[in-house]
């Protein structure tokens, strides 16, 4: 259905850029950053899993209806990570109450 | 004409048809194999409970008994049941098309729950699992020496039939709509499939991950779950519960759907509030999926994880009550007849309600800490997905039995299983209300002597409640070879389905229909007011 057809050198780019970002998740995974080694790896694997939708999966030249479908799988993992975190920030801080 | 049914014979005109109706029959054969499967599995568990002491097995093969059971009436009966056999067979016929958007993805999603089934079986035959079907780590991933990677596969695979379904729907009820079928002219067992759909496609991936996640951190010994490792347990209880608190609503949705359609047709009116039992269904599905850590109150979440939790859960109450009104609204003054429908339909207005309302009073934190993991647990679901999914998909195939097969089934006998099957239930699960509220927890093969009464009347009851399925399996059986041919329309009620044969042509409709008005308008009565 959706006819566009993308360069291949589009796809070589956007394959490089998945590489390297991996290469980074591996790099980083050696140093201890604290609490922003989980939001580094998020925010890395974030961007790889846009670019794989947007390009590989044909999303950036789709429909509304497709943008639609896509933006609320995303929200959907949204609401798991906020309401999941509602438990692991507030843990402890009712005294007695485990961390 | 040959119709669905005659239209092709031999073992390949089934196994490889892309026809909707009869891979409804492939599921209605391989879900009630497993329906009874774990039937047998209930029966050992009841009976191991008739006395105090464990004297039928060991604690390890209970362990087992209870873990097959929850797996297989989960994952293999109920979340299949109502959608993949009368969801295929009349989603279709309902809306004025000739087949489902993608026949092809159909039939493959019945081949990937076999293939599913199969590694469940293999799991079971080699020797079980007993993790309980919730797979809770770190017991899962690290101390329980049973299959548990085999069965969790078995999910994992099952979980893409579902999301092939799920897809298959929404897409069938966005773009294969008759002309004239507009969204607010749909029947309600439509929009009740198109909420469960949306759960199907947004909650399934995350079970099928987490699942897959305990099979790594057991095989390879990566630390997600396991504490020792470095994982948190917590986090598999919220991933899991994720899923499958919505899960109860794939359960439950679409049996609410077959009660609109069979409360408007045994009391000739339209339904009350069409919008309102339309639209709860999708939020239902929506808020569902708020609500999942009302499961691990007392399992270490924070305390006010718990009270938004708690919040949220009396939130999803009020659509499914809407629903309840609005149903014994339609009731009310209706020309009601008292079919075996619609028995299983009463069956589920009351089994259902008590089953939410029992839900209200384990969303509360301070209760649940009395009777979480006890049998008051296993009470209130087994009084919405027993007495409420199963009355409902038992109403539906009763509704829709003549259409299937183009027999008539004896009402009589219908009428007494369906008594039967309400009384049995009653038995087997109102005194484990008691029990779990005496403090029985669930899960535990012997039990304290004081306890035994309640027991021995739920085992007594579990007997009944066996003759009652035993006896639709009987008699439809028997139906097929010499009951009365049934004609196009024998309740004499609205909906496309009732305007062609019985048993339908392949191609559903030899002319496409129009339609031009609601598919379920009665005549319009003069409108009651409640109170008036
Ligand atoms: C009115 C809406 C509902 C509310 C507020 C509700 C609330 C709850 C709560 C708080 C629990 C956890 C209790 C505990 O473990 O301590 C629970 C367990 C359960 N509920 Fe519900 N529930 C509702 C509807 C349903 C429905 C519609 C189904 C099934 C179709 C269902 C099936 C279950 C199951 C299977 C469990 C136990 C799972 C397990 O631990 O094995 N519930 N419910
Ligand atoms: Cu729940």
């Amino acid at each position: 259905m959706s006819g566009h057809v993308a360069p291949k050198s589009l796809y070589c780019t956007v394959f490089v850029t998945l590489m390297v970002f991996t290469g980074l998740t591996v790099w980083v995974a050696f140093y201890d950053l604290g609490l922003y080694s989980n939001i580094v790896a998020l925010g890395i694997a974030c961007i790889k899993a846009t670019l794989v939708i947007l390009f590989f999966m044909h999303v950036r030249w789709s429909t509304r209806l497709t943008w639609v479908v896509v933006m609320s799988g995303f929200f959907w993992l949204l609401i798991l990570f906020g309401l999941g975190m509602s438990d692991y920030l507030s843990r402890g801080w009712v005294q007695g109450t485990l961390r | 004409m040959p119709n669905y049914l005659t239209n092709g014979h031999g073992l390949a005109s089934w196994l490889l048809t892309k026809d909707h109706k009869r891979i409804a029959l492939l599921y209605l054969a391989s879900i009630t194999a497993f329906f009874f499967l774990g039937g047998m599995f209930a029966f050992l568990i009841r009976l191991e409970l008739l006395t105090p002491a464990g004297d039928v097995m060991t604690s390890e093969s209970y362990n087992k008994m209870f873990t097959m059971h929850g797996v297989v009436m989960v994952f293999f009966f109920l979340i299949p049941s109502i959608p993949a056999v009368l969801g295929n067979f009349f989603i279709p016929i309902m809306i004025g098309a000739k087949d489902l958007a993608f026949p092809r993805i159909n039939l493959l999603s019945w081949y990937v729950y076999v293939l599913g089934g199969l590694f469940t079986l293999v799991a079971a035959l080699g020797g079980g699992v007993d993790t309980g079907w919730t797979f809770y780590t770190p017991y899962s991933t690290a101390a329980s020496n049973t299959h548990v990677i085999t069965a969790g596969l078995g999910v994992f695979i099952t979980g893409f039939s579902s999301i092939l379904t799920g897809l298959n729907f929404i897409v069938t009820i966005h773009r294969m709509r008759a002309p004239g079928m507009t969204w607010f002219r749909l029947p309600l067992f439509v929009w009740s499939h198109y909420a469960t759909s949306l759960i199907m496609i947004l909650g399934t991936p995350v079970i099928a991950i987490t699942v897959l996640l305990v099979a790594v951190e057991r095989g390879l010994h990566l630390g997600i779950f396991d504490p020792a490792l470095g994982g948190d347990p917590i986090l598999f209880q919220h991933l899991f519960w994720f899923y499958s608190h919505p899960a109860v609503y794939i359960m439950i949705l679409p049996a609410m759907g077959v009660i609109s359609e069979v409360v408007q047709a045994f009391s000739r009116k339209n339904v009350f509030g069409y919008s309102f039992v339309a639209f709860s269904s999708l939020a239902i599905a929506i808020i569902g999926f708020l609500v999942w850590g009302h499961h691990i109150f007392v399992a270490g979440q924070s305390v006010y994880a718990g009270l938004i939790f708690s919040i949220l859960s009396f939130l999803v109450a009020i659509p499914s009550a809407v629903k309840v009104f609005n149903w014994t609204a339609t009731i009310y003054k209706g020309s009601v007849s008292f079919d075996a429908p619609m028995l299983y339909a009463f069956g589920f207005l009351g089994l259902f309600t008590i089953g939410g309302l029992t839900g209200l009073f384990l969303a509360t934190v301070g209760l649940d800490v009395h009777v979480h993991d006890t049998y008051f647990i296993i009470a209130h679901f087994h009084y919405i997905m027993v007495g409420g999914a199963i009355m409902g998909y038992l109403a539906g195939l009763h509704y829709w039995w003549p259409k299937i097969s183009g027999k008539m089934y004896p009402e009589g006998w219908a009428r007494f299983a369906a008594l039967i099957v309400f009384v049995g239930f009653n038995l087997t699960f109102f005194p484990q209300f008691v029990l779990g509220y005496l403090g029985m927890p669930r899960r535990y093969h012997v039990y304290p002597p004081e306890f035994q009464v309640l027991n021995v009347l739920s085992t007594a009851g579990a007997t009944v409640l066996a003759v009652g399925y035993l006896l639709p399996m009987v008699y439809f059986t028997w139906s097929i070879f010499a009951g009365e041919k049934a004609p196009m329309n024998p309740w004499g009620v609205k909906g496309l389905e009732w305007e062609i044969p019985s048993p339908p042509p392949t191609e559903n409709f030899v002319v496409s229909p129009i339609v031009t008005h609601r598919t379920h308008q009665y005549a319009p009565s003069k409108e009651v007011g409640i109170g008036g």
